[in-house]
């Protein structure tokens, strides 16, 4: 270190700048530019362009048949006081809520399973992951018929052991945890993510958890988790993203073009009530702010999220 | 056994279920005890995620009173609801996925070579801005489409490309890459050594023979997760059809069995014909268990590997 001059080690903002602004000078870094080239043009014509021309949308009552004002922060003074919006958001905070826990916790008991289950483990992960490629429009229709509250199987099978089922599909209260249990389906993209993560923690943080005496809770507390936990973190958040702006489902199963006869509040879920102003009412300034609304919500759970799991997400190795 | 050495033995070799006749006092031993509770869990879980396709196939080869009865083997056969899907008035069913077939292709290539071209970019070079942008790249996939949609709608509409046969709105946006398959191509892209592109351009290749002719061979496994996961998302999409399509002609296979289930199920006003809604959802359905047979390392890699380094 002694024989570096203390300039290097320390170069002034001035030279740090400089420095910087040589590549520029490069061949390379314009060939690099030419590689991104796709990205730029797509990021300012599908993202950027769009995010500040939705933003300014929201202040105007824009609706493609009449003519535009500017209405200032009326949307967003509206969407307060629409009681469809704070049901709606309900409904989609509701549904996050019970479909993240119960995601994560059933995706964990099935890799820990399949991590002990030795040469089957392929067999069972390959079935476990089916449903996965079930498109979320089949979901929805296999929702419908299955949780059917009069025929369905679940009510049938709920009926052998003497449970009288509730009407899922028309039931306000059982709409959504019919939705969760559906959408659970699919839980073999998370189980994947935590088997692979299981099968990374070294055997011999096991092992000497063991010697010192450690037993199978104490080596699942201190010893797993801790190091599975990037990936919790990585699907707590991305399942929370999804349940946020989950559409697909609900929208199949419960609304749609033309009167709907079982169309409910229940499953109105923010996504769809978005959708439905934008592309069935086109209030495209209202439904602008909606958007934005969504966006910081995400943006705000998001951010907690990651203040919140700082404390216990360990990192191995330089990151 | 002791509870320790059982917890230590599961992690590699399977517990074998000891012969009752064997060992007649020490069933109730931690071993027998887990490796039965195991089995419960694997069997019943298997079970539960299985059981769904079972139902939908038996039920798409039942007459319309029978759709409900839950039997697993029909009581009557009714093979010509397949049949009867074709030929369901302004359901062109057969259009519905040739419209999905060449959609997702279309895209999947075209976002899977993108993605390629824009996932080099930040492995190989080092250019002022790099970690900025890559920033930003990440951060624009915690975008909700919703944010972006209306505009985006508006542009397609000013170019007049609405309902348009072209399909231009579901797939002209995958030619300009897609972060997550940016950021997955990229770490592939980062393990690849350095010597083999100072050899190459040693061997006097340029830039663009190094990408093509050793970064995207040697990266054939994370591209060819990219083509599947499209393939797949855009077979599973729903909201941009819906946002874009107005002629039955033109929609694809989810917008095509959304139709067909507001025509035909009850909640929709239709008569009921749940064994010609749950035929058509299994026709929608299959050609993703076909791709998942064969692809299916790939995905669950691919899977493994998103969640590895997010």
């Amino acid at each position: 270190m002694a024989s570096i001059a203390p300039t290097a080690q320390k170069p002034g903002p001035l030279t740090r700048a400089r420095f910087w602004a040589s590549g520029f000078k490069e061949r390379d870094t314009w060939v690099a530019y030419g590689f991104l080239l796709p990205w730029f043009i797509g990021f300012t014509v599908f993202i950027a362009g769009p995010m500040i021309a939705s933003l300014v949308l929201s202040f105007t009552d824009y609706s493609v048949i009449q003519a535009t004002n500017w209405v200032g922060t009326q949307n967003y003074h509206d969407l307060i006081h629409d009681p469809k919006v704070s049901k709606a958001m309900m409904n989609s905070l509701v549904f996050t809520l019970m479909s993240v826990p119960l995601e994560i916790v059933t995706a964990l008991v099935l890799a820990l399973v399949l991590l002990r289950v030795g040469r089957m483990a392929g067999f069972f992960r390959t079935i476990f992951y089916l449903p996965k490629m079930t498109p979320p429009v089949a979901v929805a229709i296999l929702y419908l018929l299955l949780f059917n509250g009069s025929v369905g199987i679940v009510n049938r099978v709920l009926g052998w052991v003497g449970i009288t089922g509730p009407f899922w599909t028309t039931d306000p209260t059982w709409v959504k945890p019919g939705l969760v249990l559906m959408s659970s389906w699919a839980v073999g993209g998370t189980m994947v993510i935590y088997l692979a993560a299981l099968r990374g923690v070294p055997q011999h943080l096991y092992e000497a958890a063991a010697m010192d005496g450690a037993g199978a809770w104490r080596r699942f507390r201190d010893v797993t988790l801790p190091m599975i936990s990037p990936a919790l973190f990585f699907t707590f958040i991305i399942l929370t993203i999804a349940g946020l702006t989950e559409f697909t489902k609900a929208y199949t199963a419960f609304f749609g073009a033309g009167t709907k006869t079982n169309e409910t509040e229940a499953a109105l879920f923010y996504a769809v009530y978005l959708f439905r102003q934008s592309f069935e009412f086109f209030h495209f300034g209202y439904a602008s702010s909606l958007a934005w609304l969504l966006f910081v919500v995400i943006l705000v759970i998001t951010f907690i999220q990651v203040r919140v799991s700082k404390r216990f997400v360990f990192y191995q190795g330089e990151r | 056994m002791s509870q320790l050495e059982v917890l230590q033995s599961g992690g590699s070799a399977a517990m074998p279920v000891p012969p009752v006749a064997r060992a007649p006092r020490r069933w109730r031993s931690v071993g027998t005890v887990k490796a039965a509770l195991f089995a419960v869990v694997l069997v019943g879980f298997s079970i539960l995620f299985v059981y769904p396709f079972i139902w939908a196939i038996s039920a798409s080869l039942k007459p319309q009173a029978e759709v409900f009865d839950n039997r697993v083997i029909p009581k009557h056969w009714a093979f010509h609801n397949y049949a009867d899907v074709f030929r369901i008035p302004d359901a062109p069913m057969l259009t519905w996925i040739w419209n999905s077939v060449w959609v997702s292709t279309l895209g999947a290539l075209a976002v899977t070579f993108s993605s390629a071209l824009i996932a080099f970019g930040f492995a190989y070079f080092r250019f002022p801005g790099r970690n900025l942008l890559f920033g930003v790249l990440l951060s624009t996939m915690m975008l909700p489409q919703e944010v972006t949609m209306i505009p985006t709608y508006l542009i397609w509409k000013h170019l007049g490309l609405i309902n348009h046969g072209g399909q231009y709105p579901l797939w002209v946006p995958n030619l300009f890459g897609s972060a997550f398959y940016v950021f997955l191509q990229r770490q592939f892209f980062l393990g690849i050594p350095r010597d083999y592109f100072e050899a190459a351009r040693m061997d006097g290749d340029n830039y663009w023979t190094m990408f093509w002719r050793i970064a995207v061979p040697l990266a054939k496994p994370a591209l060819i997760v990219t083509f599947i996961f499209e393939i797949q998302a855009k077979w599973f999409d729903l909201m941009t059809p819906l946002i874009y399509l107005r002629d039955t002609a033109l929609f694809t296979l989810p917008l095509g069995l959304k139709t067909i289930l507001d025509s035909f199920g009850t909640s929709g006003g239709g008569q009921g014909d749940w064994q010609l809604i749950v035929a058509a959802t299994v026709i929608a359905v299959i050609p993703m268990l076909a791709i998942f047979a064969v692809f299916s390392k790939y995905f669950l890699d691919g899977i493994a590997a998103g969640g590895r380094k997010g």
